[in-house]
């Protein structure tokens, strides 16, 4: 059934999107009815107007599913669900063709040669003005100047069309001829090309890592497949064309000779240190241009406009071929669509780091497999499951080693026969170290159970310690003066930063985590305590006074009920902020919990994995919240009523 | 059960910050008999609270002293009750619980807990309310959870800040009716506290009228009209012409020390 629904997401997709804009709109269509017959009710303010409302609720999730799905690339997945294959090929023609692009002015405003030889000239221009005037003799300086009018005689001599010879011409020439008939090829249309079997049997889009088929499943992907091979044959000749100027030729050579010469004397060793480098330096920087220059890339601007011609008929050919496609690209593909590089083709834009839902939950299911040999889990450990957990864990977690060291007697030494009797004292031992069998016991486990558990342990001790203090501060002046420096002195600093140190200290075992939450839950709840305390009515500790109360009974039976509205409120911040703390703690170090997940998520640019673990956050923050509403609504029914 | 009584009351409140000093109170002196009822009337900001407070033992006189019998004050204790103006009922608590909590404080039997409290919710008319929250309860109903609260535990003398103050006038005459019953049946030493002329003459077998600054007793009255209020209806009493007569002159006398206040300012 899963496995069904994992294969067909984008079927499932399509129906859940139909059901979604579908509720979308009848939830309008109620609320503005609902709006009409309420409108003159209430006046604008009274509380009443909050009330109720559902049908906005369903407007407004259904609202952001359908951007989701939208900005996901869900819903172009869930209708076309091989656009992606197609669009995949025609990334291929468009890599391909790109390094034929990038020296035209179609694919980069100028002509790769216009570039060259504009820099090049600018830089040859500051040349001559920067020519230093003290290293070099007068005789030399006449040299460099020559050797500079020299070098951008290569860019004039290259750029005129005169110059051009006969097989670059044919080579240009050669090339748009074969542009044009792979514009011949795109336009024909991909008449009875077939899908091969190794296509076809490649996983759907999304349902694995590698996100899109990369081998066409389509004969519009066909055709667009075998353009880009041609295309980049076309592109890799194009590579090759030189414009090789015989005039340049010569030039070159005495252009070359005459730079040796220079830095010959240079290196003759007849100049001191600075002089040296100086006179390096300029030669080096003329050297460097000259060297940019010889190799023919500077073609005259005319001679490449039938390329040009020839590419923007092919884009032409392309996006005529390309169909409905362009459309669908264009309405349900939001961002720059898709981009082949050297092995795959990936989405890119919103798609890139927005998951699709259907595979976020698909992703989730994984994971929640507790079935780890059967790729389920994470890293081996499932997502929230039960496990038996040996009881002698448990004891040894308590019991403390050094009560069986403290314990009267030795422990026993081996035997004249090298064997050992073990008496009581290692007996203890053993006890207090978890070596004895006490049965088992179910308990809950996964990345899941931990998270949690490091919450509740930390919370628990943060409540148990926290509470009595803070009461204690909220009545006494003692207790108030003398732990109020200490709790203001660490509180105010972020928990995320004491996590460093922390876990340093306790090592990255859960202690660590736990102590860290501690330390934030204990300051909350010592807060809320104190503050429930002495906001005691004065009245009421009177009346319970002239009542005939004792100090403890006022304690136990007035102010804690007094302060338990604030405790629970406390209660309710410290979860949220020690759920918060603990995701960024487990971010830190750990081998286990949400965090780590979405740690390792993030190294590897898993964003399914991630977004996965973001939801399993919100909603379990979502869960403890709604709990503990619930709880104060069930404790304290008075709360504001006294 | 023994008289109240004040020696050379004084309490001076000194602002922490200023150290100006203010003489709530400046030599009280009363003897309050066992069963009299003491109402106490004037200006606001005269003392009135400070001298209940006193008594009640929540602060410390600065000079003199009150005493019940021979019994120094100095600390709160369960033979002198207090009623506040607003309840100060325990709104966690239900009715009972409320009521029952100085007996459950001093370990009392529940079974006999339990009587005791039908028998006083019976008499401040809260009979089978037992279980409602205190914050569903009208305040009327408030108050009088909070007299049956401080009379349950059988105090020498009850003590009461404004008990009615925040009553509409028709609540606030049928709890004055409960006072009087009750001041009747238990014969128990009452000062009662209001800012209402009427109520203070109805209710007071004495009357203090109050001065400020520095706070102390201007005029003594003793009135026959709470002794009548046991028998007759309370509003022929306030047409009697005794009534009205004695009304005017306190109202005057308020009126004076009001504007006083006002000319010193
Ligand atoms: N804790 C305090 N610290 C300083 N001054 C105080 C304090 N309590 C009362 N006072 C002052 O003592 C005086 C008497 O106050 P008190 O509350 O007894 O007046 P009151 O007669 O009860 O007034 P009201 O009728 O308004 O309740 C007032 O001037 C007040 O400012
Ligand atoms: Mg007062």
């Amino acid at each position: 059934m899963f496995e069904w629904l994992s294969e067909n997401r984008a079927i499932v997709a399509a129906v859940l999107i139909i059901v979604m804009f579908g509720l979308f709109v009848w939830s309008i269509v109620v609320g503005r009815k609902q709006a009409k017959l309420k409108a003159n009710d209430e006046v604008f303010g009274d509380p009443v107007r909050t009330k109720g409302g559902w049908y906005w609720a369903v407007t407004g999730v259904t609202a952001l599913m359908l951007v989701w799905f939208y900005y996901s690339w869900g819903m172009a997945r869930a209708y076309f669900p091989n656009a992606a294959n197609e669009m995949c090929q025609i990334a291929k023609l468009e890599e391909a063709v790109s390094p034929i692009k990038a020296a035209l002015p179609i694919g980069s405003r100028y002509y790769k040669s216009t570039l060259l030889a504009s820099r090049n000239s600018d830089q040859l221009e500051e040349l001559l003005v920067q020519l230093p005037a003290t290293v070099f003799t007068d005789g030399e300086k006449t040299e460099l100047q020559d050797l500079i009018i020299q070098i951008r005689a290569l860019i004039a001599n290259s750029s005129n069309p005169e110059n051009l010879n006969q097989q670059s011409k044919d080579e240009l020439v050669g090339l748009s001829q074969r542009l044009n008939e792979l514009s011949s090829f795109l336009e024909a249309g991909p008449g009875d090309m077939t899908p091969s079997a190794e296509a076809l049997a490649q996983p759907r889009w999304g349902t694995t890592f590698t996100e899109i088929p990369i081998l066409p499943i389509t004969s519009k992907g066909m055709l667009f497949d075998a353009a880009s091979v041609e295309a980049a044959e076309i592109a890799g000749t194009f590579n090759k064309v030189r414009n090789r100027v015989p005039e340049n030729g010569r030039l070159i050579e005495d252009i070359k000779e005459r730079i040796e010469a220079i830095k010959e004397t240079n290196a003759s060793g007849s100049f001191d240190e600075q002089v040296t480098a100086d006179r390096e330096d300029y030669v080096k920087a003329v050297e460097r241009i000259f060297k940019r220059l010889d190799d023919g890339l500077i073609f005259p601007a005319a001679a490449l406009a039938d390329v040009n011609s020839a590419i923007a008929e092919l884009d032409d050919a392309s996006h005529a071929a390309q169909g409905g496609l362009t459309t669908a690209d264009a309405l349900l593909f939001p961002g720059p669509g898709i981009v082949k590089s050297k092995t795959q083709c990936t989405e890119q834009g919103s798609a890139r780091w927005l998951p699709k839902p259907t595979d976020v939950v698909a992703t989730f299911m994984r994971l929640a497999n507790p079935d780890v040999e059967d790729g389920g889990g994470y890293r081996g450990f499932p997502l929230l499951w039960w496990d038996w957990l040996p009881v002698s864990n448990v004891v040894a977690f308590f019991v403390p080693d050094w009560i069986a060291d403290a314990w009267p007697g030795e422990y026993a030494s081996h035997g004249p026969d090298g064997t050992i009797t073990p008496n009581f004292k290692d007996k203890l031992l053993a006890f207090a170290q978890g070596d004895v069998n006490l049965g088992h016991v179910p308990m809950l486990d996964g990345h899941i159970w931990d998270s949690l558990f490091r919450v509740l342990v930390a919370l628990a001790l943060g409540i148990f310690l926290g509470v009595p203090l803070g009461l204690f501060m909220g009545v006494s002046r003692f207790f108030k003066s003398f732990f109020d420096p200490l709790i203001e002195l660490y509180r105010p600093v972020p928990p995320l930063a004491w996590a460093p140190l922390i876990l340093t200290i306790f090592g990255i075992q859960d202690d660590g985590k736990i102590f860290l939450l501690f330390m934030v839950a204990f300051a909350i709840m010592v807060i809320s305590a104190r503050t429930g305390a002495s906001g005691v009515q004065l009245t009421k500790i009177r009346a319970s006074h002239s009542l005939g109360a004792t100090d403890r009974q006022i304690m136990w039976n007035v102010i804690l009920p007094n302060a338990l509205p604030e405790i629970l409120t406390g209660i309710r911040i410290a979860v949220g902020v020690c759920w918060g703390t603990l995701v960024a703690a487990e971010m830190l170090a750990g081998t286990t919990g949400v965090g780590f997940i979405e740690n390792i998520a993030r190294t590897v640019s898993d964003y399914e994995l991630i977004w996965v673990t973001i939801l399993i956050m919100g909603v379990l923050g979502l869960i403890f919240d709604l709990i503990m509403r619930w709880i104060i609504q069930k404790t304290i029914p008075w709360r504001g009523m006294g | 059960m023994a008289d109240l009584v004040c020696e050379h009351l004084n309490m001076t409140f000194t602002n922490p910050q200023t150290g100006a000093a203010v003489e709530a109170l400046k030599d009280i002196n009363f003897n309050l008999k066992k069963g009299e009822l003491l109402s106490v009337l004037g200006p606001s900001g005269c003392g009135k609270t400070t001298l209940l407070n006193v008594i009640a033992g929540f602060i410390n006189a600065t000079g003199g002293c009150a005493k019940l019998g021979d019994q120094v004050i100095d600390a709160p204790g369960v033979e002198r009750g207090m009623v506040f103006q607003q309840g100060a009922l325990f709104e966690w608590l239900p009715v009972s619980k409320n009521v029952d909590f100085g007996l459950r404080m001093k370990k009392n039997n529940a079974a006999e807990n339990a009587k005791l409290v039908e028998k006083w919710l019976d008499i401040v008319g809260l009979q089978g309310f037992g279980d409602t929250p205190t914050y569903q309860l009208s305040g009327g109903m408030q108050q009088r959870v909070a007299l049956a609260r401080c009379l349950i535990n059988d105090p020498e003398v009850i003590l009461m800040d404004e008990p009615l103050g925040a009553l509409d006038a028709l609540t606030r005459e049928k709890m004055q009716s409960l006072v009087l019953e009750l001041w009747k049946e238990t014969g128990k030493t009452i000062m009662i506290i209001t800012h209402s002329v009427e109520e203070a003459l109805l209710l007071g077998e004495r009357l203090f009228v109050m001065a400020p600054r520095p706070g102390r007793v201007h005029k003594e009255y003793r009135l026959p009209f709470a002794e009548r209020g046991l028998k007759e209806s309370l509003r022929e009493i306030k047409h009697d012409p005794y009534f009205s007569e004695v009304r005017e002159e306190i109202l005057t006398m308020i009126w004076d020390m009001e504007e006083e206040i006002m000319g010193r300012v």
